[in-house]
């Protein structure tokens, strides 16, 4: 089978992405301290990519597992919680 | 705005809270079910498994009228390192005949049916609300808040699953550590029903189920799984959060790497993926364990930690189950009583203990440290692999008997013999 890349593999998903609210938020000033950014390598989605020390982040594609909140090291980083009601990932095999 | 009231408000339409609000429900009482998914599931994703007996006893024969895939009837435990691979089946045909020892699902499908069970049984179900707090009167839980939303009830369930922001809000669980939870990835791979049951060699509506444990996870804590429902796969990687944060691998790389697997790749070949998820697993068990209940409120199911992983098996869905049976049993109780503070609601705790879910969780208390243990996912893999790959290769070369290999590849894992005779007794006393 082929490899599909993380954008082909949420692209398959089925989302109601709320465009008026992120239900995830960086400090990015705090993850400017962060020396390894467990992020970028634990997100399911592959939703944190580093460039160049920074670290960016789209809440578009998340999956809601609560990966990021958890591997996190920097207390006060990230701001977690679901989507509003019947926004974000809808599972339709799970 | 006048506030509804209801007897229970449970928050989270899993397994647990559709479980607590069918029964409540059937004994008459006004319960809300309120879920945030758009539909019940839509949120949820599992490895692929249910053990039957919890359901069955709460609704006999659920198969006949469920969104289940396939009766589980073939147990595989795979080992694997680099080109080789050691597996150890186990077949039980009399699972694959009712009452099911346990059948794979697919959950967006099966928790919105047992949603409508509750729902058919008078629950009221409402979607697409996300529960944002409790409402507090003199430190008792008295209801929920959503969005402007205030409704009250004698006692919340938070059924609200592993990332329980209830029961942290209600002040009864604390926030966990990397080491006690797992992330879950899993693909949901599309093959024809006659494919697949070719392939695992089932006949019928049979179905398989596999666990990988070695390089799938680059030696991190944790393993491959892979069920058959009807007409798919689903596939995933189970890896601890702590390992992920120290990681050098990406897990969406080692999901893609894992379908490339050269024992992979040929049971899935051909097949279309239709869908990408993941999850946390608890995995610590009584170790992360909440406080289960406070004044006007319970916590049941993985909120609660409720989940058994032993490596070999993974069980979390019929604890939900329980404890959502256990939760509802209580409200009745404390109802009796007309006594919902914490000491009304403490028949919960009994409950549990006297059924499965507390009895198990302590009898293998000690298993999640033993799992943690890296050989399991190294030295073990690379040491068996190794030893049959002696075993069955011909090449000519000088003769070794067969004890002669076992040493020679025990000493090349660098395990040792006490230490392998000292993780096998503890295995198989812990496990
Ligand atoms: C990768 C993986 C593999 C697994 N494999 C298996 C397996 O093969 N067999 C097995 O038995 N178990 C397995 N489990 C465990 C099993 O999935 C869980 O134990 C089970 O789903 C727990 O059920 P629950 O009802 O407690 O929680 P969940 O199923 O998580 O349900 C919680 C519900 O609450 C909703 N919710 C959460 N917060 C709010 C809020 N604030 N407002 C409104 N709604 C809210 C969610 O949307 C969700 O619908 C696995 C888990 C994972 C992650
Ligand atoms: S791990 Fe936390 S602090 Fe570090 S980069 Fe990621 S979000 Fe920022
Ligand atoms: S919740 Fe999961 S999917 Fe969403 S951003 Fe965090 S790690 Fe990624």
């Amino acid at each position: 089978m082929k490899r599909m890349s993380i954008e082909q593999l949420l692209g398959i998903n089925k989302f109601a992405v709320d465009d008026d609210e992120a239900h995830i938020i960086l400090k990015k000033d705090i993850c400017a301290a962060c020396m390894d950014k467990p992020c970028t390598f634990a997100c399911p989605a592959g939703l944190y990519t580093e460039k160049d020390g920074e670290i960016s982040f789209d809440y578009a594609g998340c999956l809601e597992c609560g990966t990021c909140r958890t591997v996190c090291p920097k207390e006060g980083a990230i701001s977690w919680q679901y989507p509003r009601g019947g926004f974000g990932i809808n599972f339709r095999y799970g | 705005m006048e506030e509804e009231k209801f007897a229970t408000i449970i928050v989270g339409a899993g397994p647990a809270g559709s479980t607590a609000a069918y029964l409540l429900a059937k004994e008459g009482l006004d319960v809300l079910l309120i879920e945030k998914g758009a539909t019940p599931g839509s949120k949820n994703m599992f490895g692929g498994r249910m053990y039957s007996h919890a359901l069955h006893k709460i609704i006999p024969n659920f198969w006949e009228e469920a969104p289940v895939e396939r009766p589980v009837v073939k147990e595989t435990i795979t080992m694997m390192n680099g080109s080789r691979s050691v597996s150890m089946d186990f077949q039980e045909v009399k699972w694959g005949t009712p009452p099911y020892h346990s059948l794979t699902l697919l959950r967006a499908d099966f928790d919105a049916w047992l949603a409508a069970k509750a729902e058919e049984a008078g629950a009221m179900v409402a979607c697409g609300i996300r529960v944002d707090d409790l409402i507090r009167e003199n430190g008792r839980v008295v209801g929920i808040q959503a969005g402007e939303d205030r409704m009250l009830a004698d006692v919340v369930i938070a059924a609200d699953g592993v990332n329980s922001l209830i029961a942290q809000k209600a002040g009864l669980g604390k926030k966990f550590s990397p080491k006690q939870v797992a992330t879950g990835i899993k693909q949901v791979i599309q093959l024809s029903e006659e494919t697949i049951s070719q392939r695992f060699q089932l006949s019928g509506n049979q179905g398989a189920a596999q666990l990988f444990v070695g390089d799938c996870t680059k030696g991190m804590h944790g393993g491959g799984f892979l069920y058959t429902n009807k007409s798919s796969i689903s596939l995933g990687l189970v890896v601890t959060a702590g390992a992920l944060q120290h990681s050098q691998y990406k897990i969406i790389d080692l999901m893609e790497d894992f379908k490339e697997n050269p024992h992979i790749a040929p049971l899935i070949e051909g097949g279309e993926i239709v869908e990408h998820s993941a999850h946390l697993v608890p995995e610590a068990g009584l170790n992360m364990m909440p406080q289960l209940f406070g004044d006007g409120i319970l916590v049941a199911g993985d909120a609660a930690g409720f989940v058994l992983n032993l490596g070999y098996i993974v069980r979390g869905v019929d604890f939900a189950i329980a404890s959502g049976e256990a939760a509802a049993k209580a409200v009745l109780a404390a109802r009796a009583n007309n006594n919902f503070s914490r000491q009304g609601l403490s028949t919960y705790q009994q409950l549990l203990k006297e059924s499965f879910v507390m009895k198990e969780l302590v009898a293998y208390r000690q298993a999640p440290q033993f799992m943690a243990n890296p050989r399991m996912f190294t030295s073990y893999p690379q040491l068996v692999t190794g030893l049959m790959g002696k075993m069955f290769t011909v090449d000519g070369g000088p003769p070794v008997r067969l004890l002669g290999k076992v040493f020679s590849q025990i000493k090349q894992s660098k395990i040792g013999l006490t230490q392998l005779a000292v993780d096998g007794l503890k295995g198989a006393r812990l496990l």
